[in-house]
């Protein structure tokens, strides 16, 4: 039968091997004029307004593939995601890859397909790239960083400290889905039918909102850490208070029963393709229109307004009546032992 | 999954809140026995929602805080152990210990990995033939079981490199130390769904039977919490006590007689150090001689160290529903998630982190 072919410590040592096997996975799949030079830099053309996004971001994920989604993909998204919450319109991507030894070669394939597959989907070259080989036992398949540079036009001015009283909190589409699907895969649970990763480039979604909502004061995606950490964060960060109406927070059915099985609160459960816009309340109405009408904004509504009040803090307003606060989560989402 | 909508109906919660409100015309304080309904109870906001009249009191259910500040710091030592790679459940590793932690002991060299099931400790042994590894089991009730399904697994598989470092331990003693330590007035118990799953609604018995005291035994949606309370305020209020099952779409009156029978294979009846209780009789699940061989107290001499509760927390009180958790004069200000002080704090299933994660905005 024929052998399947692995990553060696000799793909890592820089030397013809790591050539051959970035010329076969990678380079082919990903060319571009700054890509194909193969200097030691990318050099690109830069728009002469505005300001410059630049973002990093690392990915570990177990399992690599998962109903949705894989690791590949997500690295590019969340990078380009990462930019596109600064309002920037993203350009160009390098890549990171420290393999462990041992990795089938079709894997890594199957990751460099779905990367360059992300990467024309959101409309970004990668430009440069690098791979490091470690000793088996020493990472878990592969891990990816992606950088990313874009730019943002001049009348932008998005930040985390921008929320003011009286804006209204939009968000994108049901919350939990990744999370859940990543968990329950990894504890065996039988939901793949029914549960989907939400991965997903945001940097276009993003761009037909601020066409209409362009005094949009913060976006953020919802990622790890889940919908209630990253609004505490930006609570925090604008010294503003928010309310939240949890009968307005949308989530799929699946999502919550794999949430009500393992005991875990879904405004921790970390997101991939889920952002929030804090916009000011003439914009509101059009910002959501333009959320609707985009593939990745179908589920898109108003779950809460930011307010003066306890400062710092996210308040929830739950289906029952009853009002309590939403604190930030610290580490883990575990599911319960009890 | 459209289970899960019937049991959060807030039409039919409101009816059973002003039901409750009806019914409950003196006084009453219910413990909830387990650390996830204390989580779910505040996650819903049910606390407040209540009348004035019904108390809840968070229990000792939450098996990382029960662990004592020895077994903590015996399980941490074990894992400076050359050679152990030491397996958990995500909850331990960042307890507190004497000195410091799992995480702090794993960034410091010791090879300490979180698993999701026992099972995949098992399987880490298969992997490192040349390793000792060591599983941390904590848990009731309802991790016992898999946690000895784990043992029966590495004696088939024959291997000689896994053992489990138990602080098992049963619930119903733990009951017990609470009436008959006598420090709190309870009215009745909201009986631990989980736990109840495993060792049925008639482990519970004793309570109506030598307490006279009602125990309903819950669900962890909002609709099974305020139905079970509803139920205990009926009881209370027409001077019944019994045991009843709010939870029939998981609990047998008889239990998981399956996982009962996996459970009693492995281990056997022996007394615990509980926090907050000290050594409770007939509480603790020790591994039987007859697997001695993955029993980590017997094949590792255990590392004797100097255990001091953090000071000033009050765990043990909060565990035995004497205190609530902002009455700590630590909580929220020296004890945080980010830094705890105690087990409390740490654990999802800790009374203090639900108080913090949770707590009311007034
Ligand atoms: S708040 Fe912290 S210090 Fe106080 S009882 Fe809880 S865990 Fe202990």
């Amino acid at each position: 039968m024929y052998k399947k072919q692995r990553v060696t410590m000799a793909h890592g040592t820089g030397g013809r091997m790591t050539q051959q096997l970035i010329e076969s996975v990678f380079a082919h799949r990903f060319s571009n004029p700054a890509l194909d030079r193969m200097n030691d830099a990318a050099l690109v053309q830069v728009e002469k307004e505005g300001h410059l996004a630049f973002s990093i971001d690392g990915h570990v994920v177990n399992p690599l593939f998962f109903h949705g989604g894989d690791i590949g993909q997500i690295a590019v998204y969340g990078t380009v995601n990462d930019l596109a919450m600064m309002g920037a319109r993203p350009l160009w991507i390098a890549a990171s890859f420290i393999i462990e030894e041992g990795l089938e070669i079709q894997t890594l394939r199957r990751i460099a397909d779905s990367m360059a597959t992300a990467t024309s989907t959101a409309g970004v070259q990668l430009v440069a790239g690098d791979t490091k080989v470690v000793e088996r036992g020493k990472g878990d398949g592969v891990y990816i960083s992606v950088a990313g540079v874009g730019v943002v036009p001049p009348h932008l001015n998005i930040d985390a400290a921008n929320a003011q009283p009286g804006d209204v909190i939009l968000i994108n589409r049901p919350i939990a889905s990744h999370g859940m699907t990543i968990m329950t895969q990894r504890e065996g649970l039988e939901f793949e039918s029914v549960l989907a990763s939400d991965t997903a480039p945001l940097n276009g979604i993003v761009a037909d909102m601020l066409q209409v909502a362009p005094h949009t004061h913060v976006l953020r995606d919802a990622s790890r850490g889940g919908l209630g950490t990253v609004l505490n964060e930006l609570a925090v960060a604008s010294d503003v208070g928010m309310i939240l109406s949890e009968a307005s927070i949308p989530i799929e059915e699946a999502a919550k029963g794999a949430c009500a099985l393992l005991g875990l609160d879904p405004l921790y459960v970390a997101n991939e393709g889920v952002f929030i816009a804090i916009v000011p309340p003439d914009e509101a109405d059009v910002a959501l229109e333009a959320l609707k009408g985009h593939p990745f904004g179908t589920g898109a509504t108003r779950i809460g307004m930011v307010t003066n009040q306890h400062s710092g803090r996210v308040v929830l307003h739950t289906v029952l009546g009853a009002q309590r606060i939403v604190g930030p989560l610290s580490g883990d989402l575990l599911p319960r032992i009890c | 999954m459209r289970f899960v909508d019937e049991f959060q109906n807030p039409i039919l919660a409101r009816k059973l809140l002003d039901e409750i409100a009806e019914m409950a015309t003196v006084p009453m304080s219910f413990m909830e026995f387990c650390g996830g309904h204390t989580h779910a109870i505040m996650q819903f906001g049910i606390r407040q929602l209540l009348p004035s009249q019904v108390k809840l009191l968070s229990g000792p259910g939450c098996p990382v805080c029960v662990s004592s500040q020895a077994d903590i710091d015996q399980a941490i030592a074990l894992s400076n152990i050359p050679n152990v790679i030491l397996t958990s459940f995500g909850d331990m590793i960042r307890v507190p210990g004497t000195t410091y932690t799992l995480q702090e002991a794993s960034a410091s060299g010791s090879d300490v990995r979180v698993v999701y099931s026992p099972l995949d400790a098992v399987q880490l042994a298969v992997e490192n033939p040349g390793k000792e590894v060591i599983f941390l089991g904590v848990g009731f009730e309802t991790t016992a079981p898999g946690v000895a399904a784990s043992i029966l697994e590495a004696a088939r598989l024959g291997l000689n490199n896994y053992s489990v470092f138990s602080m098992h331990k049963y619930t119903p003693p733990a009951m017990k130390g609470i009436l008959n330590g006598g420090e709190v007035r309870l009215s009745g118990v909201i009986g631990p769904g989980h736990v109840a799953t495993i060792i049925g609604s008639d482990a519970w018995r004793f309570l109506p039977e030598r307490h006279g005291m009602p125990v309903v035994v819950s669900g962890f949606e909002s609709v099974d919490i305020l139905l079970t309370v509803h139920e205990l305020v009926h009881q209370v209020a027409n001077g019944i006590a019994t045991v009843e099952n709010a939870y029939t779409r998981s609990v047998l009156p008889e239990g998981n007689l399956a996982a009962l029978k996996i459970m009693n294979e492995v281990f056997e009846v022996s007394d615990a150090d509980w926090r907050g209780f000290g050594v409770l009789p007939l509480s603790g699940m020790a591994i039987r001689a007859k697997y001695a061989h993955y029993d980590a107290k017997v094949r590792f001499s255990m590392p004797q160290v100097p255990s001091r509760e953090p000071p000033g927390c009050r765990c043990g009180e909060v565990l035995r529903g004497i205190v609530e958790p902002p009455e700590c004069p630590l909580f929220a200000k020296a004890c945080t998630p980010d830094h705890p002080k105690g087990p409390c704090m740490v654990s999802d299933e800790g009374a203090c982190s639900a108080y913090y994660l949770y707590g009311q905005s007034n």
